[in-house]
């Protein structure tokens, strides 16, 4: 399980994260909604220790993790999968040697155990085969793919998505919102995705919290957060440029 | 009152962005130092980058070696003429080029060549998320991508600046003797007369800290890179001119331990 309590950050002026309250519960996804730049990602990479909060605490599994050690976050993080915006994929190394990087660091097992891992999690994604390809050869859907199945690649207790689907265009998107979906259902996983797409939340999620002025302010399932009343969620829903949330910024 | 004001508060961002350089780097030089000894673990990533540094600049360093050497014998005979007898002129073309044009040039062809391509490497893979990638593996890009660049350095420097000596008096002695009218005999005998293996040592010494510079300045901006491609060419420039600076700082000082009377 992990609580996020009353968590600020702030980047010079302007702040990001000001006072966030979520229970994340074992096994369950939830997606985080939010416009573009409103903290979603900093709320994420908050969750697996890449950045540290002003004020607040992280608790994962009990344990606080915002006054852990480089060492001890380090260990915390292999629980941990992350899918980036971008992918992320490591530019000078094969599909093989990207999915396969936190086995080679981390385990004792034979380049040919990695090997057949590697390839059982790229099977998982639908990428079997492209082992020996260089990431500039994937289109933005392949990285994608390649990205979650080196998220998954040490059997993570949670998995964490940033803006899974954004760039892609709808087929794809949904290619990888049932994999979040699979990957859940077979591989018992705790997801925790931050996106704008709706469409996405409605389909992925258990439940859906949103993010605004730097606060949790709804949290519920897709059904709940349908018939919200909350002006600010129907806005962002309905995807309306007139309402609360103002729009020149 | 106003433009004092300001002025002050452009010194004051510069003085703690100074400070903030300086810790920065203090703070990578001990987690460098920490994690050279897990190093052999991984020592394919440093084979890797000495090919890339070593190796790989090989022709640059033949190129300025060879112009270099010919250049010190020219400007030797030139300040010669009239003073001092040629059969010197070995003498002193090898020691310009052993203790200070060898290890100094062959450090700023190699800020530039290679200083440049490991600031703009991690700071395009800082920009596209990809060294906190690293992180979410519970890798540390410390230990991962700069002390492989660092040991690669420090080996390689001295190895390419024995090549630059080496090729650099060649240089100065073909030049000698196709142009300046002193024969090989006479530039080889000045060459030994005072030669000392010090002065080698101590050339090699240098570069050695140049080469850990280079590595150093080169990790330390692509790691501090933000906003995109035009973050990563500000840091890929201000990686070639710090160090460049750096070296020509560190030069002194090392020449005045080293040779200083």
């Amino acid at each position: 399980m992990i609580e996020i309590k009353e968590v600020y950050k702030s980047f010079g002026n302007n702040q990001v994260l000001n006072g966030v309250d979520l229970n994340i519960n074992q096994g369950e996804t939830i997606v985080i909604l939010g416009r573009s730049g409103c903290g979603k990602s900093v709320l994420l990479k908050h969750i697996i220790g890449l950045m540290k909060p002003d004020k607040g605490q992280i608790f994962i599994d009990g344990e606080e993790i915002t006054a852990y050690s480089y060492e001890k976050l380090s260990n915390l993080r292999r629980k941990f999968g992350m899918l980036f915006q971008g992918a992320a994929l490591f530019d000078s190394m094969t599909v093989e040697e990207n999915v396969g990087l936190g086995l080679t660091e981390h385990t004792a097992l034979s380049r040919e155990k990695i090997k057949e891992i590697v390839k059982e999690k790229l099977r998982l994604v639908g990428m079997a085969g492209v082992e020996n390809l260089k990431p500039a050869e994937l289109s933005g859907g392949m990285k994608k793919r390649v990205g979650l199945a080196r998220a998954i690649a040490m059997d993570p207790e949670f998995v964490l998505y940033d803006e899974p689907t954004t760039g892609l265009d709808p087929i794809m998107a949904d290619v990888i919102n049932e994999l979040v979906i699979s990957l859940r259902n077979t591989l018992k996983i705790t997801s925790i995705a931050v996106t704008h797409d709706i469409v996405s939340a409605y389909k992925i999620a258990d439940r859906i919290a949103m993010l605004y002025e730097g606060k949790i302010i709804w949290v519920g399932t897709p059904q709940e957060t349908k018939n919200s009343t909350d002006p600010v969620v129907m806005q962002f829903i309905h995807g309306s440029s007139v309402g609360p949330i103002p729009t020149l910024t | 009152m106003f433009k004092m004001k300001n002025s002050l508060r452009v010194v004051g961002r510069k003085t703690t962005l100074f400070f903030e350089d300086l810790g920065g780097i203090a703070i990578l030089i001990k987690n460098i130092l920490l994690g050279v000894p897990g190093s052999f673990k991984r020592f394919h990533l440093t084979t890797e980058q000495m090919l890339f540094m070593g190796v790989n600049s090989l022709p640059l360093i033949l190129v300025t070696s060879i112009f270099t050497g010919g250049v010190a014998s020219v400007q030797g005979a030139y300040m010669f003429s009239d003073y001092v007898p040629m059969r010197y002129l070995g003498t002193a073309v090898g020691k310009t080029v052993i203790m200070e044009l060898g290890p100094v040039l062959t450090a700023l062809v190699v800020a530039g060549r290679v200083g440049a391509a490991i600031a703009a490497e991690l700071g395009t893979m800082k920009v596209t998320e990809q060294i906190d990638a690293l992180e979410t593996l519970a890798v540390d890009p410390v230990k991962y991508l700069v002390v492989p660049r660092f040991v690669s350095g420090i080996i390689m420097l001295p190895i390419l600046t024995v090549f630059a000596d080496f090729i650099a008096i060649l240089g100065g002695l073909v030049v000698s003797v196709s142009f300046l009218n002193v024969s090989a005999y006479t530039f080889l005998n000045g060459l030994k007369l005072f030669f000392r293996l010090r002065d080698v040592w101590g050339g090699l010494f240098k570069a050695m800290t140049f080469g850990g510079i280079i590595a150093l300045i080169g990790c330390y901006q692509g790691f501090r890179t933000t906003g995109g491609a035009e973050g990563v060419g500000r840091s890929t420039t201000r990686a070639v001119v710090l160090a460049s600076v750096l070296i020509l700082i560190t030069d002194y000082i090392l020449a005045s331990f080293l040779f200083g009377t």
